[in-house]
């Protein structure tokens, strides 16, 4: 086998043995080294003035104390916090538990599994604003979809699930769902394809099967993968501003607003940029430790592989 | 010992049997609900996009009773006024993608290169640095960006919601890139530096032409990203003549008595290429989904 073969089959670790350097091994000099800046000018660019100088910008702009005192002394914003931790820590948990089950169903070789696959990654492929709007239609009122459902086929009057703030909430976190439970089930899946067939062998052997190769062989091997994925969908759904905008709308009475879509409506239909920021920025102790948390996680996982 | 299976089977295998029926009929009902449960909301959309009434009622039906297309014919002939700057919209949001989708393989490959290839260490601490935006959520960052953007003199122009996108997409971008870029065997950089090859070319004849799959999944996840965003889109265009398919949606979203029909028609045909476009690449999509977020 070629060094080439062997390099395209198993990755750089091969080279670690010192038999190839690097082109550069990080010495460059001269022009190498005016080429290499210029390469990285671009991203550098475009970090610095669309993340870094936005990033400084919005922290000075919530730099007074007295934004966050009027923020919290608003009652919309304690209830905002509760939805938010509600469609956080819900919708999160519950949509991850199932995509990792439902993996387990797309694991199964039947060619009509495979076929419903592909319908099931559909709603991943469709963009959120059409989703979410599709959503609201549906859950409406007696003209919408579901509630004419129930009427048609059983006979049961549907509630007005935007009048009801338990309901509009669970009908967010249900559309949040939706849209990204195939994202996290097909990852799950390529994290379930990847453990070795062996290993679910000697398990069987073993007498391991069903639930209890569930609970002490799968999981455990994907206990990692698990993590990693809740905390980053965790972060993504904290920042989420399509859900509670498009499907409930706030309904009723603003009572159904996250953190993302109050500090919009502050900084928009109010026009006061500063407090939305303050909104925006009050999340940054829930989301700092959780990014502290996923770097650390992310490089354990490198180390092991 | 040989005897031993002939005895214990026969009574086993009813059981054995039960089971394995009952397993089929319950990934069969799984199967019912599922496929339930990912088309409704789609089937909804056609739903109202197929009823010819839409535009003054909105009656509880379960099956449209006169489909009609005619609301797709309105959303392409620009038929009502909401929707006369259809074509235009659809052209900015083309425009949008395709040029998020080349700056950020463009702009991603380069450092990619230079943390990869030339093994610039200060780059590298560049490009994780970027991983933070990538853990920052995009609508937290909306409104200082809108008050940066004013400064740049970009206020409603494409160009800061391209921006906005770049950005989002350069970070996971490097990082697909790296992970694809060790799979290029060293050797040929090593031999081309022999013959005298200076970086550019290096980059140009030996980077790039392997590069392809990778850049292809990169593209493809920028084209998407830039495509189905809203919030950017909506807070940084005023104008109409700036307006993209997704700030046309919001339009009829804000107002009360809108034709729905039509607002369905236009949704179901603004998600048409993204839908497409995900599934014709969706194995190279899985596949740099994986090592970007998974493995780290």
């Amino acid at each position: 086998m070629s060094a080439t073969q062997q390099v395209l089959v198993a990755g750089r670790p091969v080279l670690g043995n010192g038999r190839w350097p690097p082109a550069w091994r990080g010495h460059l000099r001269g022009s190498d080294l005016t080429w290499a800046i210029a390469f990285v000018v671009p991203y550098a660019a475009v970090f610095f003035a669309f993340a870094v100088y936005p990033i400084a910008r919005g922290l000075w702009m919530g730099r007074e104390p007295s934004l966050y005192a009027h923020v919290v002394s608003d009652p919309h914003y304690t209830r905002t916090v509760i939805n938010t931790l509600l469609y956080v820590g819900l919708g999160v948990n519950v949509m991850m538990f199932l995509a990792l089950l439902l993996s387990g169903f797309f694991m199964r070789r039947r060619r009509w599994i495979k076929a419903l696959l592909v319908i099931y990654i559909l709603p991943w492929a469709l963009p959120a604003v059409p989703a979410f709007i599709s959503f609201h239609w549906m859950l409406i009122g007696e003209q919408g979809l579901l509630d004419s459902i129930l009427r048609e086929l059983f006979g049961i009057d549907g509630p007005i699930w935007f009048n009801h703030r338990g309901l509009a909430l669970a009908s967010n976190i249900v559309a949040y769902i939706w849209k990204w439970m195939p994202l996290w089930t097909v990852i799950f899946l390529a994290g379930r394809m990847a453990i070795p067939v062996e290993i679910y062998e000697a398990a069987d052997v073993d007498g391991a099967t069903g639930t209890r190769r569930f609970v002490h062989v799968t999981f455990p091997l994907l206990a990692n993968v698990y993590l990693v994925c809740t905390l980053l969908s965790t972060i993504w759904t904290l920042g989420d501003f399509n859900g509670a905008y498009f499907v409930s709308g706030g309904a009723p009475a603003m009572s159904t607003d996250v953190l993302a879509t109050l500090g919009i409506r502050y900084a928009f239909d109010l026009g006061q940029p500063e407090l939305g920021i303050a909104v925006m920025l009050s999340a940054l102790p829930m989301l700092i430790p959780l990014v502290i948390v996923l770097m650390r996680r992310v490089q354990a996982m490198e180390v092991q592989l | 010992m040989s005897g031993a299976p002939s005895f214990g089977w026969p009574a086993r295998w009813p059981r054995y049997r039960m089971r394995r029926i009952l397993t089929e009929a319950a990934s069969a009902v799984l199967g019912v609900v599922l496929l339930v449960w990912s088309l409704l909301p789609v089937y909804n959309m056609l739903l109202i996009a197929l009823d010819p009434e839409g535009d003054n009622e909105f009656a509880g039906y379960i099956w449209p009773p006169d489909p009609s297309l005619e609301s797709f014919w309105v959303v392409v002939s620009q038929g009502h006024w909401y929707l006369e700057n259809f074509w235009s919209q659809f052209g900015n949001s083309l425009y949008l993608g395709v040029a998020t989708a080349f700056l950020t393989m463009l702009i991603g490959s380069l450092a990619s290169f230079t943390v990869e290839q030339m093994q610039l260490r200060k780059a590298r601490m560049l490009t994780n640095a970027g991983l933070l935006t990538y853990v920052l959520p995009s609508s937290f960052l909306a409104i200082p960006f809108l008050s940066v953007a004013k400064s740049y003199g970009l206020s409603d122009n494409l160009w800061a919601v391209i921006a906005a996108q770049v950005m989002f997409a350069t970070p996971f971008a490097i990082l697909i890139l790296q992970q694809y870029a060790k799979l290029i065997p060293i050797e040929l950089d090593e031999a081309a530096r022999i013959d005298g090859a200076s970086p550019v070319q290096l980059y140009r004849h030996i980077y790039l032409p392997l590069m392809t799959p990778g850049l292809a999944a990169v593209g493809t996840y920028a084209l998407l990203l830039a495509w189905s965003e809203h919030l950017y889109q909506y807070m940084l265009l005023s104008s109409a003549r700036n307006w993209t398919v997704a700030v046309g949606l919001e339009q009829f979203w804000d107002s009360d008595e809108a034709p729905w029909n039509y607002m369905m028609a236009l949704a179901i045909v603004y998600a048409l290429p993204p839908i497409a476009v995900f599934y014709a690449l969706r194995r190279y999509l899985a596949a740099g989904l994986m090592m970007g977020r998974v493995k780290g």
